[in-house]
């Protein structure tokens, strides 16, 4: 990371009424990084963007773009002062301005021939440029979606929030658009934050992935860092549901129903720990064994198996490649070496 | 925690006030509107005690008794016609019924004071209709037969109410428009025969419209001057008149003032109670219900049940006005004086609509921009007019301006010797605030109502795009919400042409509107070009019933 982050953000917060939104929160965000924050709605995700965009107030705490404080304790600068680069959830495009409008909007500081050629070039590099006359309610949601990128690229901001950008946009579409403009915020360089309840999307879209949780950050680092080494239960869960087996530290491993994993640091003999295996993680084994099938359920490449194994109050839910006989009764399971995430149980 | 100063933020310096600006602009707007009834408030605290006395001994109780039986009245029979015509034009369908739907809305177009203006006239002991009875029946003179007169109580709930029912038709047929039908059909398959349901659950539903309805009814006719006055009828408005006018005693007038200011709280407080029990009705979506088609027979008299208030309401009076004013073109043409006051009546109407206009478009946008308390408190405010009676706003007006227009012809006096006279009141600017303060609502409430159409990510996206919140609303809000304000302006413009009791007290010497003109006449029993005028303002007054007749009806379909 460069020596001075685009951005930091530093033990900020933000009340509304009773609730913490963003609470005692910390971030740096390098030069031309692209971070993706996700969590569950309600987090503080867009909360936390709308601090730094400055269209809200913190309560406490400092927001700095390049070093220079845009919002604390004796400081507030507007929004229109921050050069931030923001799109809204729903675009918030100007019904009554065209296309071409709409990208320009933002470039009333710049003469006119300039701002022409900008808005031009704006929508050459979003492929749009044959709809700069046509008025926002005439595109389709991912044209739109282009258009919202476009207006926040044009007046070159320093740095692009985007909010939920692409859930408005068909599961079909979502995919593709998401590349594209992955891609053109690359070409721009700009550091970026992109806010995404999505837990595929935003692994897949970021160099950096930040994950909230009640107005706090969980966990940051890079896709295979939150997804393969998760720093919570909640941070495990969070990308996809696992299966939870209780056991006890005995001689440096954790004994549960399914066999002892090695228990790690902090975790002494005589310690309650829950290993959270995900679905992909465990195999059925066909030659029999004591594991009884439940459910079965094909999805196609793969198919899900419910097995309830003795010593565990819940079944397993196991997603396998491999294609059990049918009418098969019983099972026995394996687990991949590593695939057991173990985490201390905190007493209550 | 906080041991190093200027690192860790205390609690007090965090939030700071936003956009004071607007937020400082909406409060002076605010304090403007309430300016005059602080001062009301502080003039009957101030004033001679011992006047309540007097006053109550003598005309007191008598204007009272007057103004309650006329709210009673009015509120009944206007109640009673606006509901059962809400029901009939949306339950029932029937020859001619789309348009009855919006030409029951156009007795609003005619003023109280008009239509007992018209009135009187035409039921004249020797007027045009007892005369024609007179010669049916075959007597000769008025000693052998008369109908009751019209210059009673009576007559003057029956003629308020003629004009007034649309306020109660209004808000309940937007009701019953937006009542599922599905409400309708499980009280059916319940065991509820059609003709029942008014009664079970349609009338239920809509009791807080109708409660809406009536109080907006019967805040137009506490503020009704002219009809009583001609009518003969001495309520609480007109006494305020006569005592200040007649008496010159302003004082006594501020008290009465005072007391027509208690009812109107009693009614806004009524209403505000029926609102809060409108959440549970409007939230019902979806398909409305299906009138009952009538052909044949019952369905013209359905029809003709329908057209009665429309015609007494409207159609009577206006073709009066027009047969009236027809003679009067044919005898004198325009004289200088009926041009000269259209233009008063044009310039002040046009000068206060365009400065009720900005002022509500701050009010309504200080609101949007700061949601905490202060924004809802300032606009609350700034709108408190709309309920005050003309008389109770003149009043108030007149006792902020007057104190100032004293000082500064005294200043000038002093220093150069020149006396400026009552500045504010002669050059009719006190008149115009009177007109700012009393119709605010409208246009705050038409600006706020369109503003709440426009995405508030719009106005991030605007500021985050390098414009300022005033930027933002030029450049956004403002074309967004042109039809809105459009609207919310012609109904003040209109109502300003109309308005009679704070024009007849704050004019400025020698000027007229049509509406003091028409009053000036019929004071003085004479029907000169009165019926122009009159004419001119029902004509004028069309205009906000066209865009009324939109209102209830879903906007998509």
């Amino acid at each position: 990371m460069p020596a001075l982050p685009a951005l930091e953000v530093l033990s900020l917060a933000r009340r509304f009424g009773d609730t913490a939104a963003v609470r005692n929160l910390d971030l740096a965000v390098g030069s031309g990084e692209i971070v993706s924050l996700v969590g569950h709605s309600g987090c503080g995700k867009s909360s936390l963007l709308r601090l730094i965009a400055g269209v809200d107030t913190p309560d406490a705490g400092c927001i700095r773009i390049d070093g220079e404080e845009v919002a604390g304790p004796n400081r507030f600068v507007e929004p229109e002062r921050r050069r931030i680069g923001f799109v809204f959830q729903d675009y918030a495009l100007f019904p009554h301005l065209t296309v071409g409008s709409n990208i320009r909007f933002g470039l009333k500081t710049v003469p006119k021939s300039e701002a022409g050629k900008r808005v031009r070039d704006m929508l050459e590099r979003v492929g749009l440029a044959a709809h700069a006359d046509r008025y926002p309610h005439e595109l389709s949601g991912g044209e739109q979606q282009r258009v919202a990128l476009a207006r926040a690229l044009a007046p070159a901001p320093r740095l692009l929030l985007m909010d939920e950008p692409f859930s408005n946009l068909d599961r079909a579409l979502r995919e593709g658009v998401r590349r594209k403009t992955l891609s053109l915020i690359r070409q721009f360089g700009i550091t970026a934050i992109i806010v995404s309840h999505d837990p595929e999307e935003a692994l897949s879209s970021g160099d950096r992935v930040v994950l909230m949780q009640a107005g706090e950050i969980v966990q940051a680092g890079s896709a295979y860092d939150l997804y393969d080494r998760p720093s919570s239960p909640y941070a495990a869960e969070f990308f996809a549901a696992c299966n939870r087996v209780p056991g006890r530290v005995r001689n440096a491993h954790v004994d549960t129903a399914l066999g002892a994993f090695p228990a790690p640091h902090g975790l002494d003999d005589g310690d309650d720990a829950l290993a959270l295996i995900r679905p992909t993680g465990i195999d059925v084994v066909a030659d029999g064994g004591d594991g009884e099938v439940m459910a079965r359920e094909l999805m196609g490449e793969i198919e899900t198996i419910r097995v309830r194994l003795p010593g565990l109050a819940e079944p397993l839910t196991i997603r396998s490649t491999r294609r059990l006989p049918a009418g098969i009764r019983r099972v026995g399971v394996s687990i991949a070496p590593g695939a057991a995430m173990i985490f201390p149980v905190r007493p209550c | 925690m906080a041991l190093v100063a200027g690192t860790a933020p205390s609690a007090q310096t965090a939030p700071r006030g936003r956009r004071p600006i607007w937020c400082l602009a909406a409060g002076i707007v605010a304090g403007l509107v309430v300016l005059p009834v602080l001062a009301l408030g502080s003039e009957a605290i101030g004033g001679s005690l011992g006047l309540w006395s007097h006053l109550a001994g003598t005309i007191l109780p008598a204007a009272l008794a007057d103004t309650l039986l006329l709210l009673l009245g009015v509120g009944l029979i206007a109640g009673f016609l606006g509901v059962t015509l809400a029901w009939l034009v949306t339950a029932h369908d029937f020859p001619g019924r789309g348009i009855l739907e919006w030409a029951l809305l156009l007795p609003l177009a005619v003023p109280t004071y008009i239509v007992a203006y018209a009135y009187l006239d035409i039921l004249h002991p020797i007027g045009a209709f007892q005369g024609a009875v007179r010669w049916i029946l075959g007597y000769s003179s008025p000693r052998e037969f008369r109908l009751p007169d019209i210059r009673s109580l009576a007559g003057c709930v029956l003629l308020l109410s003629l004009v007034l029912y649309p306020y109660v038709y209004l808000t309940t047929r937007a009701m019953f428009l937006s009542q599922s039908a599905n409400l309708l059909d499980a009280a059916r398959t319940l065991g509820t025969p059609r003709r029942r349901l008014f009664r079970r659950v349609a009338l239920p539903l809509a009791r807080p419209a109708i409660a809406v309805g009536v109080s907006l009814t019967l805040m137009e006719a506490l503020n009704d001057i002219g009809a009583s006055e001609f009518l003969g009828v001495r309520t609480l408005t007109v006494s305020i008149y006569t005592t200040w006018v007649t008496k010159n005693d302003l004082a006594g007038a501020t008290q009465i003032a005072l007391l027509l200011l208690a009812i109107v709280v009693a009614l806004v407080s009524f209403e505000r109670w029926a609102r809060r029990r409108q959440g549970y009705v409007s939230g019902s979506r979806g398909r409305t219900m299906q009138p009952e088609r009538h052909d044949g027979l019952k369905g013209i008299g359905l029809c003709a049940l329908g057209v009665l208030p429309v015609v007494f309401g409207f159609v009577v009076p206006a073709v009066y006005l027009a047969a009236e004013a027809w003679k009067r073109w044919r005898f004198a043409g325009l004289s200088d004086r009926l041009v000269g006051e259209a233009v008063d009546t044009l310039l002040y109407a046009g000068g206060a609509t365009l400065l009720t206009l900005v002022l509500g478009v701050v009010a309504a946008f200080a609101l949007r921009l700061s949601p905490g308390w202060t924004g809802p408190l300032i606009y609350r405010l700034a709108t408190t007019g709309y309920a005050m009676p003309g008389t109770v706003v003149a009043i108030g007006v007149l006792l902020v301006v007057a104190p100032f227009d004293r000082l500064v012809d005294g200043a000038a006096r002093d220093w150069f010797g020149v006396s400026t006279g009552l500045l504010l009141i002669g050059s009719g600017t006190a008149l115009i605030y009177a007109y700012v303060v009393r119709f605010l609502a409208i246009t705050a409430g038409s600006a706020d109502a369109g503003l709440a159409r426009v995405p508030k990510s719009l106005d991030d996206a605007a500021r985050t795009l390098g414009r300022s919140a005033g930027g933002t609303l030029c450049a956004v809000h403002l074309p967004l919400t042109r039809a809105s304000l459009a609207a919310g302006a012609l109904l003040v413009f209109v109502d300003c042409i109309k308005e009679l009791p704070a024009t007849l007290l704050l004019r400025p010497l020698n000027m007229e509107t049509f509406a003091t003109h028409l009053y000036g006449e019929a004071a003085r029993g004479t029907y000169e070009e009165a019926s122009l005028a009159a004419l001119a303002i029902v004509l004028i007054g069309i205009l906000p019933v066209i865009v009324l007749s939109r209102v209830g009806r879903n906007p998509s379909s």
